[in-house]
C-alpha cells in the first residue's frame, strides 16, 4: 500500500478561551489523504472544520498529535500546502496577475516564467482578459477564481479548501463546483475540502467525512464510488441520492448536538 | 425637484417627502450643486447687506471689496507670500518629520502585540496634554525660531499619526496574512509584501487627516510667538485693528487647507488605484 499524501495523526487542538478555561475543539482525530485523492469533510458549523484545514496548513498548532506530508512531519506554514478561504483573500494592491504570480515570485521564479504559470492558470479558470483587473473590479466569484488559481499556480503537494465557495450564491456556487471539478479532472491534485453543503461534498469528493459537534471528531465515512469524470448529473442518481440520504442524518443528528451545546454554553 | 411618494399605499395618501429629507437618499447632482449655490450667496447677500448697509462697523466686519482691496495690496507687496512660505515651510516639515517617525513606529505597534505593550501606554498620556500646554517647554527648551514651531507641528501630529496607522495596521485582514503564508512567505516577506501594502490606503487617510490637525497646530505656535507667518499676519493684524486683513489670512489659511485636501485625494487616486476609496 502506498503510504498517504497527508497524513493527520492522533491530533488533538484545544483553545484558550475567556477566564483560563480550555475549549476542545479537535479531539484525536485522525485522517489520511493520498495522492491525489479528493476528500470532502462535512460537518455543522462550528464543529472545527475550519481548524482541521488550519492545523493541515501548519497555521495552527496541534496540542497533541502530528501532520505529515510525504511522511514528514510539518509544522510551519508552507508552499507544498496551498489554501483558498472563505473569504475573499486577494490582495487589492495587486492585479489579477500579480495575485496568481505571488507565490512563484516569492520564489524568486524568473520573470518570464512566473509570467507564463500566471496566464495558464488564469486561463484555467476562464479569466483570460482580466490579467490588470484589480480585485475591486471583480465579481465574489471572479475573486474567488484568482483564489483558486493563485493556490494552483504555486504547485503544492495538498490544496486545502476552507469553504471556498461558501459565500457565494447558489448560481455561481454551482457554476465554481464544476469548474473545480473539471480542473481537478484535468490536473489532480490531493485535496481536501471542507465544507457545509452535502451536496458540494459529494459531487466533488472521493471520499467524504462527517465531523461531529465539537470537540471535532470525524464520525462516518462515506466512500463514493461514483463514476469519473463526474458531472452535474450525478446528483440526481441513485448512488449519490443513497449517499446524500446518509449523510444529511448523520449531519442532522450532529447538528441538533451542536446546537444543543451552544443553548447550554448560553445559560 | 420631484416630490416622490416612497410608500404607497392603498389607504389614505401619505404627504410626499423630498429625497432631501429622508436618511442617506441620493439626490440628483444639479439639484446638488444648486443648494450649494444658494448657501453660498445666500451668506455673500448676508456679508453685504450687513457691511454696505452700515448695520455692522467695518471695524468687525470689512466688506467684500474692502476684503479684496487688502488682499490684493498684501499679494501685491509680497506680506502674503513672505507669511505663507513661512508657514508652509514650518508645517510641511514638521508634519514631514512626524510621517517619517511615525508610520512605520505605528505600523509596528498595529502589527505587534510587544511593540505596542512598550509604547502605548506613553502614546496614551502624550496625546491626551494639549500641545499649547507644551508650547511654555518648548520656547524654554528651543527658543521661538522656526525650530520650536516645528517641534510643536511634530508633538501635535506624532502621537495621533501613530495611533490611527497602529489602527489600520491592526485591522488588516489576518486571512491575508494567513494566505500568504500557505503561499511560501516568510515572516519577513508578509510584512514587506502585504502587511505594508494592506496599510497604504489607510495610511494616506491618515496623512491627509493629520496634516489639517498640523494646521491648527501651526496657528497657535504663530500666535504665540512669531515673527512672521500666517498666524502672526493674523494677530498682527489685529494689533492695529485691520480686521480687512484678518480676513485675507484667515482666506489664505482656508484655501491652502483646502488645496492640500485636494492634493491628498488626487495623490490616494493617483498612487492607489487599486483602493477601494480610490
Amino acid at each position: 500500500m502506498t503510504p498517504p499524501k497527508l497524513s493527520i495523526s492522533d491530533v488533538s487542538v484545544t483553545f484558550r478561551a475567556k477566564r483560563g478555561s480550555e475549549v476542545l475543539a479537535i479531539d484525536r482525530l485522525s485522517l489520511d489523504v493520498a495522492d491525489r485523492e479528493f476528500v470532502s469533510i462535512v460537518g455543522p458549523s462550528g464543529c472545527g472544520k475550519s481548524t482541521l484545514l488550519r492545523l493541515a496548513a501548519g497555521l495552527v498548532r496541534p496540542s497533541s498529535g502530528e501532520i505529515r506530508l510525504d511522511g514528514r512531519v510539518v509544522a510551519e506554514p508552507g508552499a507544498d500546502r496551498g489554501m483558498v478561504f472563505q473569504s475573499y483573500t486577494l490582495f487589492p494592491w495587486l492585479s489579477v496577475q500579480g495575485n496568481v504570480e505571488f507565490g512563484p515570485r516569492l520564489r524568486g521564479v524568473p520573470e518570464a516564467r512566473c509570467r507564463e504559470v500566471a496566464a495558464r492558470f488564469i486561463q484555467m479558470v476562464g479569466l483570460t482578459g482580466f490579467e490588470r483587473a484589480y480585485p475591486k473590479e471583480l465579481s465574489g466569484g471572479m475573486m474567488q477564481r484568482v483564489a483558486i488559481a493563485r493556490a494552483l499556480a504555486n504547485d503544492p503537494e495538498v490544496l486545502l479548501m476552507d469553504e471556498p465557495f461558501g459565500a457565494l450564491d447558489a448560481q455561481t456556487r454551482v457554476f465554481m463546483q464544476e469548474l473545480l471539478l473539471d480542473i481537478w479532472q484535468r490536473t489532480p491534485k490531493t485535496i481536501l475540502f471542507v465544507t457545509h453543503d452535502i451536496d458540494e461534498a459529494l459531487l466533488l469528493g472521493d471520499r467524504v467525512y462527517v465531523m461531529t459537534a465539537r470537540p471535532g471528531r470525524l464520525r462516518e465515512e462515506v466512500v463514493l464510488d461514483l463514476p469519473r469524470p463526474r458531472t452535474l448529473e450525478i446528483e440526481s442518481s441513485e448512488a449519490f441520492l443513497e449517499a446524500k440520504r446518509r449523510v444529511l442524518a448523520i449531519v442532522r443528528e450532529e447538528a441538533a448536538q451542536a446546537i444543543g451545546q451552544e443553548v447550554a454554553g448560553l445559560r | 425637484m420631484t416630490l416622490v411618494d416612497p410608500h404607497p399605499t392603498g389607504r389614505a395618501p401619505r404627504r410626499a417627502v423630498w429625497p432631501g429629507f429622508r436618511p442617506q437618499e441620493p439626490i440628483p447632482r444639479r439639484t446638488y450643486v444648486r443648494i450649494v449655490a444658494g448657501s453660498s450667496a445666500v451668506l455673500l447677500l448676508v456679508w453685504c447687506v450687513l457691511t454696505y448697509g452700515g448695520i455692522v462697523a467695518s471695524l468687525f466686519l470689512p466688506s467684500p471689496t474692502a476684503v479684496i482691496r487688502s488682499g490684493a495690496q498684501m499679494a501685491g507687496d509680497g506680506t502674503l507670500l513672505l507669511n505663507a512660505e513661512a508657514s508652509l515651510a514650518v508645517i510641511i516639515t514638521g508634519w514631514a518629520l512626524a510621517v517619517i517617525a511615525g508610520v512605520p513606529t505605528g505600523i509596528l505597534m498595529g502589527s505587534f502585540k510587544a511593540v505596542e505593550a512598550l509604547i502605548e501606554p506613553v502614546i496614551d498620556f502624550v496625546r491626551y496634554l494639549p500641545v499649547s500646554a507644551l508650547i511654555p517647554l518648548l520656547i524654554l527648551y528651543i527658543g521661538i525660531g522656526p525650530a520650536e514651531k516645528v517641534a510643536v507641528i511634530f508633538i501635535g501630529t506624532f502621537f495621533q499619526l501613530v495611533l490611527l496607522v497602529a489602527d489600520v495596521a491592526a485591522h488588516v485582514p489576518h486571512e491575508q496574512l494567513d494566505v500568504a503564508y500557505t503561499l511560501g512567505a516568510s515572516r519577513g516577506q508578509v510584512v514587506r509584501r502585504v502587511l505594508v501594502p494592506a496599510t497604504l490606503p489607510g495610511v494616506m487617510d491618515t496623512l491627509r487627516i493629520t496634516m489639517g490637525w498640523a494646521w491648527t497646530y501651526l496657528v497657535v505656535a504663530e500666535l504665540v510667538s512669531a515673527d512672521r507667518g500666517l498666524g502672526f499676519l493674523i494677530l498682527d493684524s489685529m494689533r492695529g485693528l485691520f480686521t480687512d486683513r484678518i480676513f485675507v489670512g484667515l482666506a489664505v489659511i482656508g484655501g491652502l487647507g483646502l488645496c492640500f485636501d485636494l492634493l491628498f485625494k488626487w495623490l490616494h487616486r493617483r498612487l492607489l488605484p487599486w483602493s477601494p476609496k480610490a
